[in-house]
């Protein structure tokens, strides 16, 4: 295999007719480089850990910001930038910017790219006009806009390559997701579960935008890529139309499962990992049956398309615990043996850990002790129910009905963690993890389907849990036990995507706007300082002549942004808002901003 | 009617001066009732809140609609969120004709600052038959007669808007 490229030459990309292979390889060479960041989540793994370990639990403290860089944009920022060689690209929410900053030139702005597009777009996006990010590979910047044109710029110039439409904006599908190049491939998921959207993940050829393949998350079989014989369920072969019985009728066709998180690969099994949204609609009584593959962690071949296993983690929702979290692959031992996992904090508060070359099912777990809406996953392999949630009538939306007000399940709809990534450390073998601690009402009633329209049917309303005066906890846990090994309050939810470090520090953001650093043993307050908004980014560090830097992207908003910015409904109105239910907008206000943290000279 | 006023009073934020309402605003007291419909002075639907809290129909319903349909951008109980303005704000002027036509027809506001769109929603159901259920709420928010709770008790759903609403939701 020749290795045509250098990692940080970003002017020399050789466009010598490139096997498939060869941005691949590039581009795994170049994630294993700590000094850059090339990949949304720093490498294919998902582990969002650096070997950078300047910054370390002794001096953190002494932190400092280096420098700082307003986007011009005022919505939700989530995601974080790439840094390649010396080139850091930003991106912004909304109308997606794209920014290329020159590391070696006081960071000057290089080039910048500016989409036009319909702002009715805008309304369309479930929650706030939120962007996570771009990917990198041959030489190329992809970034999925707001109204679903993907498209490729070339990283040097900003100069468009080719772009194409994943989606149609009119019948609700939006871009929010970052992308991942995968070989000679740019694979990318949809949004629109809150508008019927039948959700898919599509490959795109690197070089031309070709649509490769297209992988629906429920339908026929020819539609949703699976073989009946061959893509397994725990362990067992899916068999025959195994979506399409799941559904009444046509309803697969308004199915949503959308694909809007973070996708993982490993090169040596050749598979991608993503998870699947909420079955369309909210009201479940409307939508009988399994809902496959809504829900579900798949494991798709990256040339094929074709799944290799399926697992689908909350069966006919009744709470929207959407299962497009993160997939973060670690090699662990577990049992004396070692073991291949895949590591997964759901929506639904369970934290799950599988063999990610079979799909078997290893632990599943509550990561809140809070979670009250089942009592576990059935884990005997000889059960009828083996693998499936057993689910308490209490807080079944579906057995109690339509226009009955289910109280106290938590966790809420937005999940015990939503997309904002979690960490992990291979030297502490802990994953950190950024989570909701919040509950809801939840009451289901009849809704009807309009193209482009939302399709929602439920009134929610959300609070901290009982007695609890916290909306989030940060917290380390052992994915081969599914026990927490610290759990740190935190006053508003964490919906900032957390950074490992060989420094033994561990960083986050919060919605205040303050950027942590904890101790990765411990959990213990290192240093914080307010950045200019609240933080829905995810954190990042890189090195630049010779030096570590920390960089997040502030810019309150997202979801957090429309549940938290008043605070949340307060049970026992009257009283104020105090504690768990203080407004976020007495902590923060708008503005997308960048600041990036060193140490002292 | 004035016990309206000290039903729900709820929350520290209750506009300036304890005035309930802006003076360009109707008074929202009901001051009839059309099948189980209250109606202000001018005829527009308005809410009525018992001494003993309990609701009209159109609140309660309007509630429900509300936390459905429109508060993934107003946020929870007309509150606002980060870039939507909060309604509870907004009813204490805005008129019902405008409330209509901007639900209807949607509203942009896209300038170099800040781009915020309002989608049409005359075409969807689940929104276009349940407009005066969506008014009467927020006017009650409005008008603080209702607070940041689901209201605990309601009047009977009348047989008039079980009728509007099986003609306007079966038409499609």
């Amino acid at each position: 295999m020749r290795k045509v490229l250098f990692a940080t030459c970003l002017g020399a990309v050789a466009t010598i007719a490139a096997g498939a292979a060869t941005a691949n390889d590039e581009l795994n060479k170049m994630s294993q480089d700590p000094k850059g960041w090339v990949m949304p989540a720093g490498d294919y793994a998902n582990q969002r850990y650096s070997k950078l370990k300047q910054i370390t639990a002794a001096n953190v403290g002494k932190l400092q910001v280096a420098w700082t860089f307003s986007t011009g944009v005022l919505r939700g920022h989530e995601g974080g930038p790439l840094i390649v060689g010396n080139t850091m690209y930003v991106h912004t929410p909304f109308p997606n910017k794209v920014y290329a900053l020159d590391l070696s030139d006081e960071n000057k702005i290089v080039w910048k790219y500016e989409p036009k597009q319909d702002p009715n777009v805008i309304p369309v996006m479930c929650c706030d006009t939120v962007n996570r990010g771009v990917a990198y590979g041959d030489g190329k910047i992809f970034l999925h806009q707001a109204d679903t044109t993907l498209v490729a710029l070339d990283a040097k110039s900003g100069k468009v390559e080719w772009s194409t439409k994943n989606g149609d904006p009119d019948k609700g599908a939006t871009g929010t997701s970052a992308p991942l190049v995968v070989k000679d491939k740019v694979l990318i998921g949809i949004s629109g579960g809150e508008f019927g959207v039948q959700c898919h993940v599509t490959a795109y050829d690197l070089k031309s935008g070709k649509q490769v393949w297209r992988a629906f998350s429920e339908g026929p079989d020819d539609q949703i890529m699976v073989d009946p014989e061959k893509t397994t369920v725990l362990g067992k072969p899916v068999g025959k139309d195994s979506s399409l019985k799941t559904w009444q009728g046509d309803q697969w066709k308004i199915g949503g499962g959308c694909t809007w998180g973070w996708m993982a690969y490993d090169p040596g099994l050749n598979l991608v990992y993503y998870g699947s949204g909420n079955p369309s609609t909210w009201n479940p009584k409307q939508r009988p049956g399994d809902n496959k593959w809504s829900m579900t962690i798949f494991a798709r071949d990256a040339d094929t398309g074709v799944a290799k296993w399926v697992y689908q983690m909350t069966p006919h929702d009744e709470w929207d615990y959407d299962g497009v979290n993160e997939m973060i692959l670690s090699d662990q031992q577990v049992g004396g043996a070692a073991r291949k996992l895949l590591t997964h904090f759901d929506r639904n508060g369970l934290g799950y850990t599988l063999d990610r070359a079979t799909g078997e099912l290893l632990v599943a777990a509550k990561y809140d002790p809070k979670v009250n809406w089942t009592s576990g996953v059935d884990m005997d392999k000889n059960s009828p129910t083996y693998g499936r949630p057993k689910v308490l009538d209490q807080y079944s939306t579906d057995k109690q009905g339509e226009d009955h007000n289910n109280k106290g399940i938590c966790p809420a709809a937005l999940g015990s963690k939503d997309e904002q990534p979690a960490a992990y450390s291979p030297e502490t073998q802990l994953f950190y993890v950024p989570t909701n601690h919040v509950c809801m009402d939840y009451e289901p009633f009849k809704v009807s389907y309009t193209a482009g329209q939302p399709y929602v049917g439920a009134t929610l309303s959300m609070y901290p849990p009982p007695g609890e005066s916290n909306m989030g906890n940060f917290i380390a846990w052992d994915g081969k036990t599914g026990k927490i090994a610290w759990s740190n309050k935190e006053q508003f939810s964490v919906w900032s995507g957390a950074l490992a470090t060989a420094g033994g520090v561990v960083f986050y953001g919060t919605l205040e706007g303050y950027l942590k650093a904890v101790d990765a043993k411990t959990g213990k307050e290192l240093y914080k300082f307010k950045t200019p908004s609240g933080i829905i980014g995810n954190v990042t560090t890189y090195e630049h002549g010779g030096k570590q830097y920390v960089a997040v992207l502030s810019g309150v908003g997202g979801w957090a942004g429309i549940g938290l910015a008043a605070g949340l409904t307060d049970p026992t109105a009257g009283l104020g808002a105090v504690g768990g239910y203080a407004a976020l907008s007495n902590y923060t206000a708008l503005g997308g901003n960048l600041t990036v943290f060193a140490l002292p000279q | 009617m004035h016990k309206i006023w000290l039903v729900a009073a709820t929350m520290a934020l209750v506009a300036s001066g304890g005035t309930v309402f802006a003076e360009d605003a109707v008074d929202p007291t009901a001051v009839k009732s059309e099948d189980g419909k209250y109606l202000d002075k001018e005829g527009s639907p308005t809410f009525k809140v018992a001494s003993d809290g309990t609701v009209d129909w159109y609140t309660y319903s309007g509630y429900r609609r509300y936390h459905s349909e429109c508060h993934v951008c107003h946020g929870p109980d007309g509150m606002g969120s980060t870039y939507a303005p909060a309604l509870k704000d907004s009813l204490k002027t805005m008129s019902y004709p405008d409330f209509l036509g901007v639900v209807a027809s949607g509203r942009k506001n896209v300038s170099s600052s800040q781009e915020n769109v309002m989608p049409a929603f005359g075409a969807n159901p689940n929104v276009a038959c349940y407009m005066d259920d969506l008014y009467v709420y927020l006017r009650a928010r409005a008008s603080d007669a209702v607070g940041r709770v689901r209201p605990a008790k309601h009047e009977d759903k009348p047989p008039a808007a079980q009728q509007a609403e099986d003609s306007c939701m079966g038409k499609r």
